[in-house]
């Protein structure tokens, strides 16, 4: 079967001011997949990451240049509306950070800037995100309560419903496990594995297991270099490049 | 027990006694301002019209002319502070020159007299510009002196919003309006509100700023441009020309009652949307 790439980026270098934080970067990812990206902090992989869907932008002095590509169109041109791409291409951080509003406000939230006002309009969608996420049976009963009283775990399945409100074609995910218990972890490990039949996953992570676990594709990064780009079961067993071996090894990082 | 030194136990003293001198303080003049000022304190001293210079009556225009000054000022206030406080805080780029003159600017105003505003106000709002001795002149003067705090409070307020809030509002593709409409605003708004409530202090409690720029008529205001005599300043003058000290301890039992009372309905308030 011919592999259909979502996004892909060709040269693609980020500077924050005179620092280059990444160093030509070409990726190809591909559709339905979870691809992971993994290096030592300060390697450049969240960089990438965030310049998938623009959001380096917000941070003062950052140039971009080369290009990525979206559905093979060209996302950083003056054409493109931001907003758009951001509808299109999605983003989980780090810390789950829900708004201070109740559950459903939270997931409301999205589809109400982009214009959906009717009432069972927004409820469908809160109830559909909310079941994609599988969060819809824990809060089901409590919709309208503070999102903030949820766990940690709960907060970030949250997020993510928030994320799917707004009918993402590409979810960015960056250490979306890290302030989580091995619990919470494991839910959403099962979560990004049914995710990814509807939605393409770019997920930063610091745990090499966890990119072993739920990742089709594996790219390594050091230094603002993509070292090695591949399955992620050839990354783990067979690494072409020594450093990529001493990375997941565990001699350095 | 005994792992508590007394050299523990003297300094625990210390800390403590400063507390407890607030607490003394606080509670030593609001009790004297109640006692004296309860002795005048009637039905009739809040809603009747004072006679004789106040030396009879009551001080109903003056609790009228506060809270109509109070307002101006928050009206015009509370606007350009909260979008100076949002353009420092979510426009201005870092190395902005404008941004720095402005962040200077509310510092220096901060730190102005009040009788510096009050001696302007009258220069050029009263003579100047012909507004006279009235609510607007005084109005005006009154919010030029509360708009550092709230611009302070409010960017304070703005500076406590997680970083996280801002960009997972962008990356679900808000516009920058829509992040600070239904984000940022919403969650700096009790901070705002506490800004609100420290200026409602100082302009109720202004005298000298609002003699030289609402002046001290004692009739009840019917517009922007009539004069206007605030409780403070009634108070002052009854003490100061020796009208009647139980007077003017009875217009500081009201000037107190009604701060305590917009503190409480602002906290009421907070606690609603907070919730």
């Amino acid at each position: 079967m011919e592999k259909v790439y979502k996004m892909q980026s060709r040269n693609l270098q980020v500077f924050y001011q005179n620092f280059q934080a990444l160093q030509g970067i070409n990726m190809d990812i591909e559709e339905n997949k979870v691809t992971a990206l993994i290096g030592p902090s300060g390697c450049g992989k969240s960089t990438f990451l965030r310049s998938l869907n623009r959001l380096n932008e917000l941070i003062e002095g950052t140039t971009t240049k080369g290009q990525v590509y979206l559905d093979r169109q060209a996302v950083y041109t003056n054409e493109v509306n931001v907003v758009e791409l951001r509808k299109s291409v999605g983003m989980v951080f780090q810390k789950p950070s829900v708004f201070p509003m109740s559950i459903y406000e939270n997931v409301a939230y999205g589809p109400r800037i982009h214009g959906i006002t009717k009432k069972n309009r927004l409820d469908d969608i809160v109830e559909k995100s909310l079941k994609s996420a599988n969060l819809w049976k824990e809060v089901s009963n409590r919709l309208n309560s503070p999102a903030a009283r949820l766990s940690g775990g709960q907060q970030q399945r949250l997020v993510i419903a928030r994320v799917l409100a707004v009918d993402p074609e590409v979810i960015l995910m960056d250490e979306p496990a890290s302030a989580l218990d091995p619990i919470s972890t494991a839910r959403l490990e099962e979560l990004i594995a049914e995710l990814k039949s509807n939605y393409s996953i770019v997920i930063v992570t610091h745990n090499m297991q966890q990119a072993a676990r739920i990742s089709d594709y594996t790219g390594f990064f050091l230094n603002g270099d993509l070292v090695e780009f591949n399955n992620t079961a050839d990354i783990f067993v067979n690494p072409r490049d020594k450093r990529t071996e001493d990375y997941i090894t565990g001699r350095f990082g | 027990m005994g792992a508590v030194s007394i050299k523990d136990r003297f300094i625990y003293g210390l800390f403590y006694l400063s507390g407890l001198i607030i607490v003394g303080i606080l509670v030593s003049i609001i009790g004297y301002v109640i006692a004296r000022g309860v002795l005048v304190l009637n039905l009739e001293f809040i809603l009747e019209s004072p006679r004789h210079a106040g030396s009879a009556g009551g001080i109903f225009p003056t609790i009228i002319s506060t809270l109509y000054l109070t307002l101006l000022a928050l009206v015009i206030a509370v606007p350009i502070g909260v979008g100076a406080a949002v353009y420092l805080e979510e426009y201005a780029l870092s190395s902005s020159k404008f941004a720095w003159l402005v962040n200077l600017t509310a510092e220096t105003l901060a730190g102005i007299p009040s009788i510096i505003f009050g001696l302007f106000g009258f220069v050029f709002l009263v003579i100047f510009l012909g507004m006279g001795w009235s609510i607007l002149s005084g109005g005006i003067t009154l919010a030029i002196m509360i708009l550092p705090t709230i611009t302070r409070t409010a960017q304070e307020a703005i500076l406590t919003l997680p970083p996280e809030y801002r960009e997972n509002s962008l990356a679900l593709g808000a516009s920058k309006w829509q992040t600070i409409r239904k984000v940022i605003l919403p969650f700096a708004l009790p901070g705002i509100v506490t800004g609100v409530i420290l200026s409602i202090g100082r302009a109720v409690g202004e005298t000298a700023a609002l003699i030289l720029t609402a002046g001290s008529s004692l009739g009840m205001p019917q517009s922007l441009f009539d004069p206007a005599r605030t409780m403070s300043v009634h108070l002052y003058m009854l003490a100061m020309e020796g009208i009647s000290l139980e007077r003017a301890f009875g217009t500081a039992f009201v000037v107190v009652v009604l701060i305590l009372i917009i503190n409480y309905l602002a906290n009421l308030s907070l606690r609603r949307l907070s919730r």
